[in-house]
């Protein structure tokens, strides 16, 4: 069994075998591996007894189920309105330096991919970065690359 | 259950209806009509399409007629100022992101958004054009189903149909918001999928975003070609449904015009399917007798059930979901491939033809047979046995091109050899007509007598119902079948996907035990199928069932054994059924293919 | 009219220890199902999430539906822009919530409950998941059948509406249902259902807590108590702010604008623009403009044009994308006004579009697609000027 299979299992073992379970293990297994896999998404469908359109058509609605090879860290910046007025455009460009790449791109080493999210929940301390699951609110363009580097280093 | 009525008004007009009927169905009562796109008699209610919003009385939103259920004093305006600016809004809206090119669209002149745009004269319309890639090619990559997403209006018809009629799901929901569309699993091909091929979808999809793979070009070309000798067969479903896109109401048989039409188009010999059904039946009903002899003889562990062939559809999805009961699948081709090795062959040398120089079409209810044709396996004769299958709807087409006045056709007869059929193998193209041609056949093989139901009808294995079962008590046997004596044989029928699906899982879990299986792929069987005139519903169905067993009524012989030329061909070429011939030609394999 | 001042208030945010609400849950379980629901019925309390139905008569429709599953949900998928009021409410008095919970649940005949919490809030799971536990084991020890669990979103604006929460619950695309039925009758799994937001189950809770009479001493007429309201863009005091309901807009403009207001959306981008002209006339409560409590704040350096667009590309990404006024509409009035500041279209084509956001507001299929004209007409009506130049 690979690895992504093992993992499907265990999460639909700890989730129940309905359809119900289908957003818990999903999550799972971006929690694991940043993004859904046609592998995983079979490997899902599989033990839930769905169809693999069934299966990607559901992931493919929510936002943060990827579809598409993404990095060891998601970078998201709030790009709403509240984030617009403080600046979002200045830490998106900044970030586009410093990682090279453009929105919606991975970083070539695959530790970064860069993204824009609607409104995060945190307006009165725009502009927002998610990195993964965790806040940084009210980031400037310098404090968005100090994280950054943060991670640089924690990630292997 | 007590029936409550529900009083309302509709325009002004009270009507009584019964507690949870639509305001749509409501209003069709009284013949108001109601505009509809994501609504079909087949597939629950959507309400995503907004065409058939209605104005209710004290609601400061409209609501979607086909979702909302009538409520007493209930005062509804089908075509209120309101209602008629929303309506035409969703129109404008829905075009405003279609490839509108009807002219060269395959469903110019079928399309139900065209209608409606006709209907309320949507000219140039005021939203700005958002047809995202005109010059976007369609998925062609299936050789029986066409897709064209920018002719989609994600109606989500198809979804359902998938889903809900045929538990495939080979097409679902992408994306949201204005990505959102319909697509399979990581947008493969459709011929990388598990798409059965059935065509259920096709039936339903209101725009020309799914449309079978039309060969009617090929076909054309082959019969203005001198060289080629063009032989055609139709299907036993293609005679009591091609009325409907010809002028005719449903239900109505049109066997002799059919023929009459098809010769008057240039085809060469005009020979029935229905021959090989009945050829079917010989071989399938020998296999099912075999089977049971070695199990209950020789006690040798055969596949039991045994389950027909005929549908192709049936098959791929058998291929895909159940691949360890494939043994159980009767090895018979199905008729229109009997036929396919057949022309090219015995027909061939008896008609003294280089079987290099044939082109073998078929006329069916049925797309999934396109690609059945296409299997590699499918060249027993040497040549490709089917070259182009068309459907019930093309060859409405190529009539209606061909500029006949079909309702003013005289009737005429099918050509021979391989003309001939009895009304057993008519019978097939509804749900249990294999299933009740064979016990016809294989009960008197067995017996000596007839089946004990009154006029050969073997009511038990007819009608809708989505999983049939029969039994039937086999006694006082001929001597040779002595094994057989005191069996109760029984039977299940199951027809459209879903329905196939709960019985496949119901034996695997050997949860129940047959001896025989029917399954046809679509609903109600192939005058359901995915290649039959647009539109369908359970009422258009059950008028074509009512015309098929008319018209098994109606002919002289309705067992297949009795077939002369059946009789005929085992004499002059096959030997015997299940002989080395038939398994060279008759029968075939089948595949093991991933669900995922 | 009833003329209110903008007054502070301190009920939500008063800490309380899972022990605390335990104790007040047991205390309040002497009454009598009926006896509960007729207190938050009197109370007046209408549901914080934006559509402001009667809580009181949410949960009586449920308790008399005759089911022996029927579910509670709490519904924190807050996608609102301009809304985060209730990630705080869950991160300083959890507690609260989940004591609401239990109370409906033991009100309609519910034995369990479900916090949605909306995926960009992951990051509260930790701190959650632990005072839920405490919780739920804590009813055990009182022999309360009543468990919460927590489930997750994914980033889908959309699930927020009830009926795509119960589809993303149950493993689906969150698009909304068809309505009727409702929720009480069949919400979650087909059942008898009750989703409250975060605050409106807070609020049922203290109003348990302090009686009803004291609630009910907060507010008007339509709109009874306090409410939660998330302050953001052009201010100096950006936050969360438990405000006294039916406060003229000026009130609220003079402690938070920063003196060059020159607009302010109420109810987030779904919610309504009103102009400096109406602050004075424009009451915040369900007599007036209701609210899921956000209030952005634009002073005169911002372009509106810059706002509505943001909104359009809001509701255009965010859309399920299942029904055609929504789907399609969304996208035309976007590339509408993008066709108009361009010159491709002329300025009246701005009426052709509200003519098409009017269709939306009673013919989409849900909340999201019939509020798009909110933002729209209110933006296009007082701002003209800055769309078409
Ligand atoms: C597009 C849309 C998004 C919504 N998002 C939320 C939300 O994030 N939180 C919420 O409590 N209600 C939201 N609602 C309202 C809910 O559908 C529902 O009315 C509410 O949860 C009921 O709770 P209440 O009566 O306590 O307000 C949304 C509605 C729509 C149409
Ligand atoms: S799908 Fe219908 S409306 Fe669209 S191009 Fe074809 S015929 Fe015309
Ligand atoms: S042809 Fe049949 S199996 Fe294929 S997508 Fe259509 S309905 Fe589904
Ligand atoms: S392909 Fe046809 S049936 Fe399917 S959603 Fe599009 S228009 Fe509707
Ligand atoms: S209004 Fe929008 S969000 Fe609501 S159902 Fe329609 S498309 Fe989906
Ligand atoms: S607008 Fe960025 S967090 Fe709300
Ligand atoms: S037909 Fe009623 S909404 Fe589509």
């Amino acid at each position: 069994m690979s690895n992504i299979e093992t993992l499907v299992k265990t999460l639909v073992e700890k989730h129940g075998k309905t359809r119900n379970s289908l957003m818990p293990v999903l999550q799972g297994i971006v929690k694991e591996e940043r993004f859904l896999s046609e592998e995983a998404m079979i490997s899902v469908a599989c033990e839930l007894d769905l169809s693999a359109a069934e299966v990607y058509g559901t992931a493919s609605f929510y936002t943060f189920l990827d579809t598409v090879p993404r990095g060891k860290n998601v970078v998201r910046i709030c790009k709403t309105i509240s984030c617009h007025m403080k600046g979002k455009d200045e830490i998106i460009e900044a970030l586009e330096n410093a990682l090279k790449v453009k929105v919606g791109e991975t970083t070539s080493d695959k530790k970064f991919t860069l993204l824009t999210a609607n409104c995060l929940g945190w307006c009165h301390k725009g502009p927002v970065m998610l990195v993964n699951d965790a806040v940084y609110p009210e980031i400037t363009p310098q404090k968005a690359i100090e994280v950054i580097e943060d991670y640089v280093k924690n990630t292997k | 259950m007590n029936e409550f009525l529900v009083n309302l008004k509709i325009n002004n007009i009270p009507v009584s209806v019964k507690e949870g009927t639509t305001i749509l169905d409501a209003a069709k009562i009284l013949n108001f009509k109601i505009p509809t796109l994501c609504n079909h008699p087949d597939l629950t209610v959507a309400g995503n399409c907004r065409v058939c919003v209605v104005e209710v009385e004290g609601s400061r939103l409209l609501s979607a007629s086909c979702a909302t259920p009538v409520s007493e004093g209930m005062e509804v305006y089908t075509n209120s100022e309101k209602v008629r600016t929303a309506r035409k809004h969703v129109i404008e809206l829905l075009l405003s992101e279609h490839n509108a090119d009807c002219t060269k669209c395959f469903k110019n002149g079928h399309c139900e958004l065209q209608d409606l745009a006709s209907e309320y004269r949507i000219g140039d319309h005021v939203f700005i054009d958002m047809v995202k890639d005109r010059s976007k090619l369609a998925d062609m990559s299936s050789p029986s189903i066409a897709k064209d997403d920018s002719k989609c209006i994600r109606c989500q018809r198809c979804v359902r149909t998938c889903e809900e009629l045929q538990s495939v799901s080979a097409l679902a929901v992408i994306n949201k918001g204005d990505h959102q569309k319909i697509s399979t699993f990581m947008n493969k091909p459709m011929d990388d999928v598990v798409c059965t091929n059935c065509g259920q979808c096709i039936n339903r999809c209101p725009t020309g975003a799914l449309t079978e793979r039309t060969y009617l070009e090929e076909v054309w070309n082959a019969i203005n070609n001198p060289s080629k000798h063009v032989v055609v067969q139709t299907a036993p479903a293609v005679r009591i449904g091609l009325g409907e896109d010809l002028g005719y109401k449903p239900g109505e048989r049109v066997t002799g015009k059919m023929v009459a039409a098809l010769k008057h188009i240039g085809f060469d010999s005009v020979l029935d399917t229905d021959f090989t059904a009945d050829l079917t039946i010989m071989e399938e009903g020998t296999e099912l007798l075999t089977r049971l002899k070695k199990a209950l003889v020789e006690g040798e562990k055969v596949a039991l059930p045994m389950m027909t062939s005929c549908s192709p559809g049936w098959i791929k999805f058998q291929e895909h979901m159940f691949p360890d009961l494939l043994n159980n699948l009767s090895t018979c081709k199905s008729p229109q491939q009997m036929f396919g090795a057949l022309a090219k062959t015995y027909y061939a040398r008896k008609k003294g033809i280089d079987p290099k120089n044939m082109v073998s079409v078929s006329i069916m209810p049925c797309t999934a047979k396109k690609f059945e044709c296409n299997r590699p396996e499918m060249r027993d004769s040497g040549y490709q046995d089917v070259d182009y299958v068309l459907t019930t709807r093309e060859l409405a087409m190529m009539v209606k091109q061909a500029g006949i006045d079909f309702m003013k056709l005289d009737d005429e007869h099918y050509d021979s050899i391989m003309g001939e059929g009895t009304g057993a193998a008519v019978i097939f193209g509804a749900t249990g007509g294999v299933m009740e041609a064979a016990l016809r056949t294989a009960y008197e093989i067995v017996t000596g007598r007839e089946v004990p139901f009154k006029n050969l009808n073997i009511m038990p294995v007819r009608g809708f119902e989505g999983i049939k079962e029969a039994k039937v008590l086999i006694n006082d046997v001929k001597p040779e079948w002595k094994f057989l004596e005191g069996v109760e044989l029984s039977v299940a029928i199951a027809h459209g996907l879903h329905n196939a699906n709960e019985l496949m899982k119901a034996v695997r879990e050997g949860k129940v035990v047959y001896h025989f299986i029917e399954v046809m792929g679509c609903p109600g069987g192939c005058l359901g199928g995915g290649g039959q005139p647009i539109p369908t519903s359970p009422e258009i169905r059950q008028k074509r069932a009512s015309a098929i067993y008319a018209e098994d009524e109606g002919l002289p012989l309705r067992k297949s054994h009795l077939n002369p030329e059946v009789a005929l061909i085992y004499k002059e070429f096959l030997g015997e059924p299940l002989g080395h011939k038939s398994h060279d030609l008759l029968h075939t394999h089948y595949k093991v293919r991933k669900r995922y | 009219m009833e003329n209110k001042v903008l007054k502070r208030v301190d009920y939500i945010f008063q800490e309380s220890s899972v022990v605390e609400v335990i104790e007040l849950i047991t205390k309040t379980f002497k009454k009598t199902p009926d006896d509960i629901i007729l207190d938050v019925i009197d109370s007046g309390l209408r549901g914080r999430g934006g559509a402001g139905f009667p809580t009181g008569l949410k949960w009586r429709f449920a308790k008399n539906e005759d089911s022996p599953v029927k579910y509670v949900i709490c519904n924190a998928d807050e996608g609102e822009p301009g809304t985060f009021k209730d990630r705080e409410i869950l991160e300083t008095v959890a507690s609260k919530v989940l004591a609401g919970m239990c109370i409906c649940g033991h009100s309609i005949g519910a034995k369990e409950g479900f916090i949605y919490l909306r995926g960009e809030y992951n990051y509260l799971l930790p701190h959650l998941s632990k005072v839920t536990d405490d919780f739920n084991n804590q009813l055990k020890t009182k022999n309360i059948d009543f468990t919460v669990y927590i489930k997750s979103g994914s980033g889908a604006y959309i699930c927020g509406e009830e009926s795509a929460l119960f589809e993303s619950m149950e493993g689906k695309r969150g698009e909304p249902r068809n309505k009727p039925p409702y929720p009480t009758i069949s919400g979650y799994n087909a059942k008898p259902t009750v989703i409250n937001n975060v605050e409106t189950l807070v609020y049922a809770y203290m109003i348990c807590k302090m009686g009803v009479e004291k609630f009910k001493e907060l507010g008007t007429k339509d709109s009874r108590g306090s409410k939660v309201f998330s302050v953001s863009g052009d201010t100096p005091n950006a936050g969360i702010f438990e405000l006294e309901l039916g406060m003229p807009l000026k009130d609220f403009v003079q402690d938070f604008g920063d003196g060059d207001t020159k607009a302010v959306q109420v109810g987030g981008a779904s919610g309504h623009c009103v102009p400096r002209k109406h602050f004075n006339e424009t009451i915040i409560g369900f007599e007036g403009i209701p609210t899921g409590g956000s209030m952005m704040i634009f002073n005169s350096s911002r372009s509106m044009y810059n706002v509505l667009h943001d909104y359009l590309e809001f509701f255009t990404e965010e859309s399920c994308g299942q029904c055609t006024p929504c789907r399609v509409g969304c996208q035309q009035l976007l590339k509408g006004i993008e066709a108009v500041k361009k010159g491709e279209r002329k300025p009246q084509y701005l009426d052709e579009l509200k003519k098409l956001s009017a269709t939306m507001k009673v013919a989409a299929k849900c909340g999201l697609g019939q509020s798009v004209a909110n933002p729209f007409n209110s933006i296009i009506d007082n701002f003209r000027e800055e769309i078409i130049y």
